[in-house]
């Protein structure tokens, strides 16, 4: 899904506020903002009371982790759960009788075909095929869309959403939308994350499958709850008023007796990674079409055949023909390649970058996805990743890297 | 350890933002008998033979080692200067040496347990040996009781 992390994997979702420019591609450019500037979720000082280390993260201060370290805490979420506030991100609803027109028009998801209460990973695309970001979309209703986008890309996003939309209504069309300032989103991952929730909720969530969504009742709250996530574990991502954020985050780890825990960006960034999912920012970026970053399957067989969406060109054609280049996974020797290490074949010539990498708490080794040429991007292909001058040992593996656990109707 | 030469872009400002966090941390060791650089690695000196590793404070805040490079033995270091890198599950840090010479060992251990820097980074989790070639460089580095204020207000300018 989308990378939490955001435009710059921790920056993904980061976003924003920092951001002057729409036109703001280096994410990391926002951590650089003064930390006065930062912007503060509802729940900072719920971080900061729980030993949170607060970093610069796409105009955000956002917790890189807590007491456990990032090894423990993404293996927590594993084997026990993980709570995150991913408040940073951008939650949005389009609301009015052409939404859906109009939402396809900018990305490549069926989005008419989508059962009501039920969403999907899909790509807001350029006029050159590129990807301006990635969102999970869902269908409330027919006339209502709620999406989340990314903290780091929300004022590009929000610029080009806004200015397709006024164009749109121009020609009659009739949208509107709602940006959700008043709310904050919660991401409670991992085995006991239905059964703590469902400690607070009448609603059956054994009935609610990998990216259903309900307004619901938690605790008393108001919520918008989607069975989504950014970790390959069975989760929630819960839209809740701002004012119930710190008092839905306690009841949650509460009722998990302690075994839920608060969890930074940092293992979210590792979590993701051994899901195998896309960070916008690294991983996916303007110049990256759907079908490169291995997306396809995001592309709605319908949208394959009519297209109507920016790029849509570039893109069919890259489905006919193949695409030059191609997102794969990687294990390697020696140290975890990062972002920008190069990627080269036995006879040293360059075939590729990483664009995400690090070493996996629940392997024990080095995993990364990179870009290479087509050809190359079979499992068990064999090259070399540079890190620091030195080529070390690497193999093109499927990923993700460790199974993910969706809750998907058997 | 100079953690702004950390190379990954966000993981970097990750680690340096990590170095200024404001909440009170446990108090790091530093072991008397020691000599220290700002860029945070220790030197241990018996006769011309240098014993060099990265500090409690350092390892403290890299969080888990899952690779340490290490030169080879043969090549020659400079003050100052980088020979190797700590990564940790997040971020890259360069190692800087605090002594000129030639490196005589290197700590194959940390092949196998990169972990012994974390558990033991004054004793099991040693880096390299050099054959010290000016010990007058030793008096540019800081004592127990330098350091400690040194670490305490990096931590606290921020």
């Amino acid at each position: 899904m989308r990378g939490l992390l955001a435009c710059a994997t921790l920056a993904r979702r980061a976003g924003g506020a920092a951001a002057t420019s729409t036109a703001r591609r280096h994410l990391a450019g926002a951590a650089e903002a003064a930390e006065a500037e930062l912007k503060k979720t509802a729940l900072y000082d719920f971080h900061v009371a729980h030993g949170g280390k607060m970093v610069p993260f796409a105009g955000w201060s956002m917790p890189i982790q807590y007491k456990d370290t990032i090894m423990d805490s993404t293996l927590n979420c594993r084997a026990n759960g993980s709570l995150f506030d991913v408040s940073h991100m951008c939650g949005l609803s389009l609301h009015g009788r052409q939404a859906i027109p109009f939402l396809e028009s900018l990305v490549v998801a069926d989005v008419a075909a989508l059962k009501d209460g039920t969403g999907t990973l899909t790509v807001f695309t350029n006029d050159r095929g590129g990807a301006i970001d990635d969102s999970v979309v869902t269908k409330v209703t027919d006339q209502h869309i709620y999406l989340v986008v990314n903290a780091g890309c929300r004022d590009k996003d929000l610029a080009h959403i806004g200015e397709h939309m006024e164009a749109f209504n121009k020609k009659g069309g009739d949208v509107k939308w709602h940006v959700h300032d008043e709310r904050s989103l919660l991401a409670l991952q991992g085995p006991l994350a239905a059964p703590t929730l469902q400690l607070l909720t009448k609603e059956d969530l054994s009935k609610m499958y990998f990216s259903d969504f309900k307004m619901i009742d938690i605790n008393g709250y108001a919520c918008f709850l989607t069975r989504t996530g950014y970790t390959g574990e069975d989760g929630f991502e819960i839209s809740v008023p701002s004012e119930n954020a710190v008092d839905l985050a306690k009841a949650l780890l509460e009722k998990s007796e302690g075994k839920v825990r608060l969890t930074g960006l940092g293992a979210r960034d590792s979590l993701r990674l051994e899901a195998g999912l896309c960070l916008y920012g690294n991983d996916m970026e303007q110049h990256i079409t759907p079908v490169e970053a291995g997306l396809s399957w995001a592309i709605g067989k319908r949208r394959k055949a009519e297209g109507g969406f920016l790029g849509a060109d570039v893109i069919l054609k890259q489905l006919q023909e193949g695409p030059k280049i191609r997102r794969v996974g990687l294990l390697s020797q020696g140290p975890p390649p990062r972002s920008h290490s190069e990627i080269v074949s036995n006879s040293g010539e360059n075939i590729g970058e990483v664009t995400s990498g690090g070493f996996s708490p629940c392997l024990k080794k080095n995993i990364a996805m990179g870009y290479v040429k087509s050809g190359l991007h079979k499992a068990g292909t064999e090259f070399k990743v540079v890190v620091r001058g030195k080529s070390y040992d690497a193999v093109v593996t499927k990923m993700p890297f460790v199974p993910t656990k969706y809750y998907k109707p058997s | 350890m100079a953690m702004a030469a950390s190379r990954l872009l966000w993981a970097s400002r990750a680690a340096s933002y990590l170095k200024i966090s404001t909440f009170p941390r446990a108090f790091s060791t530093v072991l008397k008998d020691l000599k220290y650089a700002d860029t945070h690695e220790w030197v241990k000196v018996e006769g011309d033979s240098a014993t060099v590793g990265i500090t409690d404070h350092a390892q403290h805040h890299l969080g888990d080692v899952v690779y340490v490079e290490l030169p080879e033995v043969g090549s020659s270091v400079s003050q100052g200067k980088n020979f190797g890198a700590v990564e940790s599950v997040k971020a890259t840090s360069d190692i800087y040496s605090p002594v000129s010479g030639e490196v005589v060992a290197v700590n194959d251990g940390l092949g196998d347990e990169p972990g012994l820097v974390n558990t033991s980074p004054y004793e099991s989790g040693w880096i390299i040996k050099v054959k010290v070639s000016d010990s007058g460089e030793l008096n540019s580095l800081m004592d127990d009781a330098k350091y400690s204020k040194f670490c305490e207000e990096e931590d606290s300018k921020h």
